[in-house]
This record gives C-alpha cells, sequence and structure tokens, in this order.
C-alpha cells in the first residue's frame, strides 16, 4: 500500500503544473488546480512513507524496463523515506506559498513555466529517492537537475539571473559526469547496474576512485565547500519558494547520494571518515563566515546552507568512522545527528527563505541595508524567521539543537576512542562546530538586526506590507515543526533507527544490532529543559511586561553623538555589524572596500562601498575556465562552418573506427 | 527465397553508384526511391515466408521511403525552383571512384566482422555498409541542402539493410521505430530546407559558413 501512495504522489507532482498551461494568462485556475495537485500528492507521498517506515519489511517494487542495463527497482527503506519526508513538506509549503508569492494575475509571463518545472522537481527528487538502480536514479537526478535549471532561472529577462543559472548548469553537469564514473565503476565491480546491499570492498582502488568520485560528483550538488560556487548564485535568484525546496531540499540529494554510497561499504577506511570531517569543518566555518560578509538576504541563506551542509557531512563523517573502527554507538550518533540534521535545515531553511521571500514580496529588494523595522509591520513573518534563526544557530529549545547534540555526542565519544586519528577527528570536529555555532548566531544576530528590528532605512521598508495567509500558513507550520522536534526529539527516533539500520545492516546481522539512541542522547532531559527553559523565557517577559507598564514611557532620540539630524540610514548597517568578523577572516574573504579618505574637517560628499566576492568562483574558476578557454581557442580552426567538412569528420571518425584494432 | 537476395543487393548498389554518378536532382530522388521500394521487398525475401509482419515492413518501407519521401523532396525542390544540376565539389568520375572505393572497403571490412554462420556469405552487410559510405559521400561532396537529404536517405538505407541480418531478433516496434524516425527526420529537414531558402534565397549550404562564430 504504502509504495502505491508513494508512486501516485510522485505522478501527481509530475504533472501538477501542466493543467495551468490550458488555461489562459492570467487566470487563476492552472496555480489552484496545481498546488491542489501537490499538496494531495505529498500528503498521499507522506502517508505512504509514514507507513512504509513502520512496515515490517522495506516495501520493494520491480518491474522490467526496455533500457538496457536499466530495471525499474524502487524500494522504500529507511534512507529513502527520511529523505522523502521533508521532500513532500516542502514541496507542498512551498507550492501553497507560491499562490500569493508568485500570483499568476501578477506573474502572467512565467508562473506557468514556474510552476510545471516546480512539479517536476518535486517528482524528480522523490523519484531519485526510491531508485534502487543506478540507471532510473539517473533518470532522476536529470529531471530534477534540469527541471530546477528551469525553475530557478524563472526571471530569465534579468542578466544576473541568466548567469547563475549558466553556473548551476555547468555544475550539474560536472556532477552528473562524475557519478556516471562512479556507476561505472559500480558496474565493474558488481556486475550489475543495481543498488546493492554493502558488501564491498572498501579497500581496493576501485572503491577509492568510486568514494573520490562521489564526493566530488554528490559534493557538487550538495554544495560542499569549494564546489559551492554555484549555490549563492542560484539560491539568490531563484524565487524564493524554489530557493527553500533547493536549499531545504534538492541540495540534500547530493548528502542522500553520499550517504547511499558509503553505505555500500561495510569496513571503510579510517581516512574517508577524516576527509568528510575535515571537509565538513571547512565547509561549516567558511560557509557561515562567507554568510557574514553578505549584503543580500537570500544570498546570506545560500551561504547558511554551505555552512549547514558542512555539519551534515561532519556528521556523517563520523558515522563512517563509527563504522571503520567497528564502534556503533558513534555510528549511530554520527549519522542520527547528520540525518536529523537533514531534516532540521530542511524545516528551517525553507522557513528563513520564505520568510525573506515575504521581506522581498513586501519591499521588492534583498539588500538589507535598505530594510530595517520590518517587525512593526510584519510580525508574523518576524516571529517565523527568528525562530529560524534561533533554530539554524542550533539554540535550544529548537531543533537545530538537538541534530548538533548527536553530533557533538558522537565527536565527545570519539575523543576517547583508541585509534589517534579517530580521536584526533573529534578533538578537531567539536571546537570546530562549536565555532560554527558562534558565527553562526552573529550572522542571525546581524540579520535580524538589521532588517527586523530599528527604523525603516528607506521607502520602501517604510511602505512594507505583512504576508497573507499563503504565505505565513506555510511558514507557520515550518515553525511549528521546528520546534516540535526541538521540544519532543523522541518523535523521531523511529525514523532515525530506521534510517542508521539500513545504512548499516551488518551490525543486525551480526546478531547484537545496533544500539539504540535514547540512551546515547538524553533525550528526555532534552525535552524538560526545553520546557524548562520556555517556562523562564515565559516567565521572564512577563515580569518585564509588568515592569514596563508600571514604569513611565516616553520615545526619544538615542544618543546621536551631538549630530543635529540624525537620520535612519545612520543606523548600525550590516556591513558595520559584520565588520570586526569580516576583517578577522580577510585573508579568506578577500573583500574589496571603496572607501573615501576623509582629509578635512567638513568633507564634501563621499561614498563607501564593500563588496565581497564568491572567491572559489571568481578568483579561481572563473580565472581557469578563461585559461582553458585560450588554449583551446586553438582547435577553433577545426570550425569551418561547413556542413559537408563536419559530415567528412564523422566519416573519417567512423572509418578509422571501423579499422580499429 | 535466400537466392533472391543478392540480385536484390547488386540493385541497391548500382543504385548507389547511379545516385553518385548522376547530374540531375531529380534521378537522384529516383534513385533512393527505387532504393527503398527494393528495400522493402527485400524485407519479405529475407523472412523467406509470407506472413504479416514483414508484409508490413515492406508496405512501411515502399510507402515512405519509395512514395512519401521522394515527393517531398521533389516537392520541395519545385518549391525553391533550384537548377536541376547537382553542384558536386568534387566532378562526377572522382564521386564513382571514391564511391567504388568504398564499396570495397565496405567488403573488406565486412569480412572481418564476426558473422553468423547464415550470413557469411551473403551480401547483406557489405552492401549495408557500402550504402551507408556512399550516404556519406553524398552527404560530403553535394552542395544543395536537397542532395543532402537525398544522402540522409542513402545513409538510412543502409542502416536499414544492417537491420536486416537481424530480423529475427530485432523487435517489430524497433523497425517501426526506425521507419517513424526516419519519416520524422525528412520532415524537420524539410522545414530547416525552406529556412534555409527564405533566409539565404539559396539551397546551397556552404553559405551557411556565415552562422559561424567568429
Amino acid at each position: 500500500m504504502s509504495l502505491p501512495l508513494v508512486l501516485m504522489a510522485i505522478a501527481l507532482l509530475s504533472l501538477s503544473g501542466f493543467p495551468g498551461l490550458f488555461a489562459s494568462r492570467t487566470s487563476a485556475v492552472g496555480e489552484r488546480v496545481a498546488v491542489g495537485m501537490v499538496v494531495v500528492g505529498a500528503i498521499g507521498g507522506l502517508t505512504g512513507t509514514f507507513l512504509a517506515v513502520f512496515a515490517q519489511k522495506p516495501p520493494h517494487l520491480e518491474l522490467p524496463w526496455q533500457i538496457p542495463g536499466g530495471a525499474i527497482v524502487l524500494e522504500v527503506d529507511g534512507i529513502s523515506a527520511l529523505f522523502l519526508m521533508p521532500t513532500f513538506l516542502i514541496s507542498a509549503l512551498g507550492s501553497v506559498y507560491g499562490l500569493e508569492y508568485w500570483a499568476q494575475a501578477k506573474h502572467a509571463e512565467n508562473g506557468r513555466k514556474l510552476r510545471v518545472f516546480y512539479g517536476l522537481l518535486a517528482a524528480g527528487l522523490c523519484s531519485l529517492l526510491i531508485a534502487r538502480n543506478t540507471i532510473l536514479f539517473l533518470a532522476g537526478w536529470e529531471i530534477m537537475a534540469l527541471a530546477a535549471f528551469f525553475a530557478l532561472t524563472t526571471e530569465d529577462h534579468d542578466p544576473a539571473v541568466r548567469e547563475s543559472g549558466f553556473v548551476y548548469l555547468v555544475a550539474t553537469r560536472l556532477s552528473t559526469l562524475c557519478l556516471f564514473a562512479l556507476f561505472a565503476l559500480l558496474h565493474a565491480v558488481q556486475g550489475t547496474f543495481a543498488f546493492t546491499a554493502p558488501a564491498l570492498d572498501a579497500t581496493t582502488p576501485q572503491a577509492t576512485a568510486m568514494f573520490l568520485l562521489a564526493l566530488v560528483g554528490f559534493g557538487l550538488k550538495a554544495g560542499l565547500m569549494p564546489l559551492h560556487v554555484w549555490l549563492p548564485g542560484a539560491h539568490a535568484n531563484a524565487p524564493s519558494h524554489v530557493s527553500a525546496l533547493m536549499s531545504g531540499v534538492l541540495i540534500k540529494m547530493g548528502v542522500y547520494g553520499l550517504v547511499r554510497v558509503c553505505s555500500f561499504f561495510v569496513h571503510p577506511p579510517v581516512w574517508w571518515g577524516v576527509v568528510l570531517v575535515v571537509l565538513g569543518a571547512v565547509s561549516g566555518v567558511f560557509g557561515v563566515v562567507f554568510a557574514i560578509a553578505q549584503h543580500d538576504i537570500k544570498r546570506l541563506l545560500a551561504y547558511h546552507s554551505v555552512e549547514n551542509i558542512g555539519i551534515i557531512v561532519m556528521g556523517l563523517g563520523f558515522a563512517v568512522l563509527g563504522r571503520a573502527v567497528g564502534e556503533p554507538s558513534l555510528l549511530v550518533l554520527g549519522l542520527a545527528g547528520a540525518l536529523l540534521h537533514v531534516w532540521n535545515h530542511g524545516l528551517f531553511k525553507a522557513l528563513l527563505f520564505l520568510g525573506a521571500g515575504s521581506v522581498v514580496h513586501a519591499t521588492g529588494t534583498r539588500e538589507m541595508d535598505r530594510l530595517g523595522g520590518l517587525a512593526k509591520v510584519m510580525p508574523k513573518t518576524t516571529l517565523g524567521f527568528v525562530i529560524g534563526a534561533a533554530a539554524i544557530c542550533g539554540l535550544p529549545p529548537l531543533n537545530g539543537f538537538v541534530s548538533e547534540l548527536f553530533i557533538y555526542l558522537g565527536m565527545f565519544q570519539s575523543v576517547l576512542h583508541r585509534d589517534s586519528a579517530v580521536s584526533m577527528a573529534g578533538a578537531f570536529g567539536a571546537p570546530a562546530l562549536a565555532l560554527i555555532g558562534a558565527l553562526a548566531l552573529t550572522c542571525f544576530v546581524k540579520v535580524v538586526g538589521v532588517v527586523f528590528l530599528g527604523e525603516p532605512r528607506t521607502q520602501a521598508a517604510r511602505e512594507a506590507h505583512e504576508a497573507g495567509a499563503a504565505m505565513s500558513v506555510p511558514m507557520g507550520v515550518l515553525g511549528l515543526l521546528c520546534a516540535t522536534i526541538g521540544l519532543a526529539p523522541v518523535l523521531v527516533v523511529p525514523f532515525l533507527e530506521r534510517a542508521t539500520e539500513a545504512f548499516a545492516p551488518e551490525f543486525s546481522h551480526a546478531g547484537q544490532g545496533l544500539p539504540a539512541l535514547a540512551p546515547l542522547a538524553p533525550l528526555a532531559l532534552v525535552s524538560v529543559a526545553g520546557v524548562v527553559l520556555l517556562a523562564l523565557i515565559g516567565a521572564g517577559s512577563a515580569l518585564l511586561g509588568a515592569r514596563m507598564k508600571r514604569s513611565p514611557q516616553g520615545t526619544s532620540n538615542t544618543w546621536d553623538c551631538g549630530y543635529a539630524a540624525p537620520s535612519p540610514t545612520m543606523q548600525y548597517t550590516a556591513s558595520s555589524f559584520a565588520d570586526m568578523v569580516v576583517r578577522l577572516f580577510g585573508w579568506a574573504l578577500r573583500s574589496r572596500v571603496h572607501a573615501p579618505r576623509i582629509k578635512e574637517l567638513f568633507a564634501p560628499v563621499a561614498h563607501f562601498k564593500s563588496h565581497t566576492p564568491e572567491v572559489v568562483l571568481d578568483l579561481l574558476v572563473v580565472p581557469a575556465a578563461r585559461t582553458l578557454r585560450r588554449i583551446f581557442h586553438w582547435f577553433r580552426w577545426l570550425q569551418r562552418g561547413q556542413v559537408h567538412l563536419y559530415l567528412l569528420y564523422v566519416v573519417a571518425t567512423l572509418v578509422l573506427l571501423m579499422f580499429w584494432r | 527465397m535466400w537466392h533472391l537476395t543478392d540480385p536484390l543487393l547488386v540493385i541497391v548498389l548500382l543504385l548507389n553508384f547511379f545516385a553518385l554518378g548522376t547530374s540531375r536532382l531529380r534521378a537522384v530522388i529516383g534513385a533512393t526511391a527505387t532504393q527503398g521500394v527494393v528495400l522493402g521487398v527485400l524485407a519479405v525475401v529475407v523472412e523467406g515466408h509470407w506472413s504479416l509482419r514483414p508484409v508490413l515492413i515492406a508496405a512501411g518501407a515502399i510507402g515512405i521511403k519509395g512514395i512519401l519521401i521522394p515527393q517531398l523532396l521533389i516537392r520541395a525542390m519545385r518549391e525553391a525552383t533550384i537548377r536541376r544540376e547537382v553542384e558536386p565539389f568534387i566532378g562526377y568520375v572522382s564521386s564513382l571512384l571514391t564511391g567504388a572505393a568504398a564499396t570495397g572497403l565496405a567488403i573488406v571490412f565486412a569480412n572481418t566482422l564476426p558473422l553468423a554462420p547464415e550470413h557469411v556469405n551473403s551480401l547483406l552487410l557489405p552492401a549495408s555498409f557500402a550504402t551507408v559510405l556512399t550516404g556519406f559521400i553524398v552527404l560530403t561532396t553535394r552542395r544543395k541542402a536537397i542532395n543532402q537529404v537525398a544522402g540522409y536517405v542513402l545513409l538510412e538505407n543502409g542502416i536499414y539493410i544492417m537491420g536486416l541480418t537481424l530480423v529475427e531478433a530485432l523487435p517489430f516496434l524497433v523497425e517501426v521505430g526506425i521507419l517513424l524516425d526516419l519519416f520524422v527526420g525528412i520532415f524537420v529537414m524539410g522545414i530547416i530546407l525552406s529556412h534555409i531558402n527564405r533566409e539565404f534565397a539559396s539551397l546551397d549550404t556552404t553559405r551557411l559558413s556565415s552562422l559561424k562564430e567568429e
């Protein structure tokens, strides 16, 4: 019953945008039908996934397929189910959000296109998650990758959108290329194109090559630093609900692929885990550092995706380490932390992107320094955004805290391990994760402070309006889920245990089974502490409110250094707040500051500008591509513009191949 | 009816040479049309008995390659009011000689392949390669776009002959699919032809080099 439900959901999602193509350009019928289909599909899919998690055996379906090597083999095991749930949930919420955010009446020229590709993107995501044949997987992967390209280039009249779409396309092609090589190697090793039970030997050179290919191929999709080059531009330029789906779910497909490939190998070498931990830590720390330096709210959130993918990959690294040294509790904590963070990041990042979308929708700008004071006019959006921000910083009593706690516990365990590489990884990882948390907090203090608090800096911010129901309800649902997981982490334990079993079934086969999650992590304590914390916050604010009522209040300017006419633009800006951290990491950020030198007492009007480039893209990839282009220019003489000559090339190749020995 | 196969294939080869040697566009189209009809008959002959499948394939091949596509090409010729001459890059004699060399090459190559026993002494594979190569020669040496479509049909005919060696193994659907492919291909080419004609006021494909990126 569960698999047919999931398949029906995929069918509904994939077709959802098409009825709208037959409606008129400005009619709302198409979008309503699309949202209806996506929501019904997602509810069906969630039900199916739920049933699959609690089924005795993972539901499995096999059908023949004409494609050589391909077979329709579908299965919803613990890992698939875990990734399917946020996919269904966020596609549905994003679709509802789109009703208002990208209303057909206001976006007649591209609303229908967006909905077609949004549906296809969601369907591609789900189908690659249940595929158990590499060719079927690649088919789903390509549907996802291309649909995402078209969805993110919705506003293709804007050159910036086209440019980031192109960077994304190149990155995703490269990723698919690596996957082709990876699956060819898999075929060479095991003789079939099927995803197998974990039984592969990890010591062969092929296994090493497979791991590295997976790291590059899936790392590109996940946005692991330094392969994240496509991510900031793509997330910033897509419509916000597409950004939410991309950041919340799409980049997790890279994580899914890494988890899946790592699950193939029973005894991975220790260095695999170490590489994952180091890459994760680099990605985490520099992701958040780059985020702090951004001025564009959506670009900032995109860099936080890089950071969170880093945290997830660190967790996965500890799981691989645990498996390598035969330490099941380390495996459980690392993997449970990583996978729960997949959920959590999906929830709070989608919430943040939807919140940022509301801000963009209300003010028409993504520049934080043009906003300010939005909390007064947009209380609901502010509440949602603050919940998301607290969650992404890993603060209790929200969900981000729980998953990071699992990873911390795993790290503490690995520090005590006798294998020096494992304990070093733990000793390196824990401070890195702490640094990430602190920097993330700085970053979101900046965002919330600059965008929502203070006074409006521009006319647009002054005229902002609160989001309607279609936009605020999805945010409310996501915020509630963040709080639920944070307050009652016991609820997610069965899903995580199913997934860890599917990742490393060899422990269950050996009889002793994987250790349960509950004794390893103090879940009940987390709940109690969360409730106490909430009670304290409630009591504190009640006390404060009562005191405020009693004491006299007035409105006046803040101290203005004796300046006679202070204006809202003189508030702390995002750049000035971030200045200290940006200077600390200046060696990596390479920010450019154009500041005037003020020499006289009464200086004339001057301008200040700061800009942080995408270092890897602008200073590494683009120059390298330029050099390559110069080299390949020599091959241009082959391009003569003569059809006949081109055909002659074909003949020459054919004849050569005919007599090739 | 295997004894009929080789004579029919010889006719196919001769038609190849005819297509290479003639100076008139209409004759080239006629040659490809005749070749299509012969190949249709060949489908029945190779099967060796009358049954629905080969007859359907034969009817499809004759209908599409023998009648429909030539009609399309002749119409395109009329509408584009092009001159009758083929206008090759190399002379007719050189074309013929190249064709002969290609046929020889095809026979040599076919002999080097590991074949199923029933195909060892048959002309099927050499004829197939020879026709493919002839198609390529026409494609590369002729100036007019219509001529290139004819070359494409020749190429396709060669592939079709190759398919006949697998007549038991190849599903009916695949053969029908190939025919459909060919038809759609020609159709699209027809559209492109009319666009080239409109844009450049000529069907001379050498003019297309102005589209080249600088």
